[in-house]
């Protein structure tokens, strides 16, 4: 099993004074109902106020209208329930684990092995935002993120409560300061939205709309009909790049001792941390428009249980762009960063074998599969080109299908699994018998690599705090 | 051709295969889902008295061959073996799979029994890792063996883990 952290110096009694956090029970900031509650707060008032202005006003005997007083009891339960819930919920951090107890009616007492996080967050939502307060979410292999919330704390608690979490989960002292971040790359917001717009999800229905309009021209009623669907497509991925800037607003990524930060959010910010040596997948994506200026896509895959809640679903969103657009270099450069010595260029006799042109028409251009002594690459994309890169260590298991079409192609799939739950480094369509060695090829420098640690990157070395 | 690229793989006559009562105990549920399919399409060509309603058994019957051929490749073609250090398993006939998964990966096994694996003494040994998409399942062992199999890979599971 993984190394225990250390266990907790005796609380002190003058020290525990100056800890903002510690190994004893303490509840969330008093106003962590009111956030969390404010979106249902939101929402009701949007509901009620059209819904009292409409109706006939039927007053009580008091004079205040009757649906009125139902809005004022429903809000005044909820916030009981939410202040409820704030009072019996208490978390520390304690044995090497990360406490949390809530639950008024059914007790709930959870406890999360600081070995065991893969990446920890601090979100700052824009309501938090006004009162001060952010959340810390810990995502740990094998429970969803939905489980590790600490929400909320104060902003200034909640970087010390995740430099001790990352300290401890790292195997060093309780006190480690939270080491100096490194920044490496910045994201122009200007540079965002072009790119944003630039995929062709968006631009596909402005083509189609501009060929409608020249079709109105022609036949006026087919035109129209194309253009109707066109402008609803295209509605709804400008949402969609709403939501991906909104999201990825002001992205900065660093590199500090305990790990990979990034920053980004523009109504929510969100400080992800991802530790070092839990990035399970990265893939590189270059959508078919952003090809022509050179830039790419970085994303990572880190453990976690499938998730079904809605909530968890959310949260699913979490460390999952590790840069949202940069040039081919510098998302390059940053793959460096994270996977030292992986080079996601295809060798010439990467590609699969010619007759797999049949079986993969649209895709056959893109394909591509490879190993190296750390990593294995496998390229696939019809229009877009993404290359996902998995290391050795982390492949969990090694699988080839074939279908029968395959078959009659001579051409079989291996597929490269990883305890990250977005993608599988699957080489589709290679020769049967360079199947059968990659199999064997990879299973068995899987085998090699587990035994011997993989090195740090070089400034994975904890740096000693400012001042 | 499972079998050559397996033993391409794994090396002849390493390959195990399912205990010939998990055969038997696959035609006795093929049985009780197509005999009274077969005795109900049989009822009802008697009764009805248009002539395409003679045809009926045939089909249902040309239909139960063929699951019954179906099955018995899928029979055939699950094999595992263990290795010193993963564990291979293959399946399927028309979707051929080959499944390595390394002891050390293990993160728990499942031993199933349905009600007609326990009738024939059978159980199902499942091997889970960290990826969802990891599917080694070896169906059909006796309750004994799948017993064993599961001791073996969880004494070599502990002594080989890793961390994620």
């Amino acid at each position: 099993m993984s190394v225990m952290p250390p266990p907790l110096a005796p609380a002190d009694p003058q020290e525990s004074g100056k800890m903002e956090v510690g190994e004893h029970w303490r509840r969330l900031h008093p106003l962590s109902p009111i956030v969390r509650f404010g979106r249902v707060l939101i929402g009701v008032v949007v509901v009620a106020v059209p819904s009292i202005a409409e109706q006939p006003v039927l007053h009580h005997d008091d004079g205040l209208p009757v649906s009125v007083i139902i809005y004022i009891v429903l809000l005044a339960l909820g916030g009981i329930g939410g202040f409820i819930s704030w009072l019996v919920t208490r978390w520390r951090i304690a044995d090497g684990n990360l406490q949390i107890e809530t639950g008024f009616i059914r007790r709930q007492s959870l406890r999360i092995p600081l070995s065991r996080i893969q990446a920890v967050d601090v979100i700052s939502p824009l309501s938090g935002r006004f009162l001060g307060l952010a959340e810390v979410r810990v995502v740990s292999a094998g429970r969803g993120a939905e489980h590790g919330r600490l929400a909320y704390l104060t902003a200034a608690q909640a970087p010390v409560v995740r430099a001790r979490l990352l300290a401890l989960a790292h195997g060093l002292e309780v006190g480690t300061p939270e080491p100096m971040a490194l920044p490496l790359l910045h994201v122009q917001n200007g540079l965002l939205l072009p790119a944003l717009l630039m995929r062709s999800q968006v631009l596909a229905p402005v083509l189609i709309a501009v060929v409608a309009v020249a079709a109105i021209a022609a036949a006026p009623l087919v035109g129209a009909g194309a253009l109707g669907s066109a402008v609803t497509v295209f509605v709804i991925s400008a949402l969609g790049v709403a939501r991906a800037f909104n999201e990825d607003f002001d992205f900065a990524i660093s590199e500090a001792g305990d790990g990979v930060r990034l920053d980004r959010g523009l109504l929510q910010r969100r400080h992800e941390t991802i530790p070092y040596g839990r990035i399970q997948a990265v893939r590189v994506v270059e959508p078919f428009f952003w090809r022509a200026f050179g830039w790419a896509r970085l994303e990572v895959d880190v453990a976690r249980q499938s998730v079904s809640r809605e909530a968890d679903r959310d949260a699913q969103q979490v460390a999952r762009t590790l840069i949202p657009v940069a040039s081919r270099e510098q998302a390059l450069w940053l793959l460096a960063r994270v996977m030292p010595d992986a080079h996601p260029n295809p060798p010439p006799e990467a590609g699969p074998p010619p007759r797999a042109r049949f079986k993969a028409p649209l895709s056959f251009h893109f394909l591509a599969a490879w190993f190296g002594q750390r990593y294995v690459y496998a390229r696939t994309g019809r229009v877009q080109k993404s290359t996902i890169i998995v290391p050795l260590v982390k492949v969990q298991s090694v699988r080839l299908k074939s279908g029968p079409l395959q078959r009659a192609f001579h051409v079989a799939t291996v597929d490269v699994d990883t305890a990250g739950r977005r993608w599988q480094a699957s080489a589709r369509c290679r020769d049967e018998a360079e199947a059968v060695e990659m199999v064997r090829h990879i299973s068995e420098r899987a085998r090699l690599s587990r035994r011997v640690p993989p090195p740090r990157p070089a400034s994975a070395v904890v740096l000693p705090a400012a001042g | 051709m499972t079998t050559v690229v397996t033993q391409q793989i794994v090396g002849p006559g390493e390959l195990k295969r399912l205990s010939p009562r998990f055969w038997l105990a696959r035609q006795t549920q093929l049985a009780i889902f197509w005999g009274p399919v077969f005795i109900a399409s049989l009822v009802l060509a008697l009764l009805v008295s248009v002539t395409t309603a003679d045809l009926l058994p045939v089909v249902v019957a040309l239909t139960a061959c063929t699951a019954w051929l179906v099955e018995r490749g899928r029979y055939r073609s699950w094999g595992y073996a263990e290795r010193e250090d993963d564990l291979i398993v293959t399946r399927g006939l028309m979707f051929r799979h080959v499944s390595v998964v390394p002891y050390g990966r293990m993160q728990f096994i499942d031993v199933t029994a349905g009600p007609i694996d326990r009738a024939f003494g059978l159980a199902t040994v499942q091997l889970h890792t960290a990826a969802a998409a990891t599917d080694a399942r070896i169906p059909g062992l006796l309750r004994a063996d799948a017993d064993a199999l599961r001791d073996r890979l969880a004494m070599v599971g502990e002594a080989r883990a890793t961390g994620l």
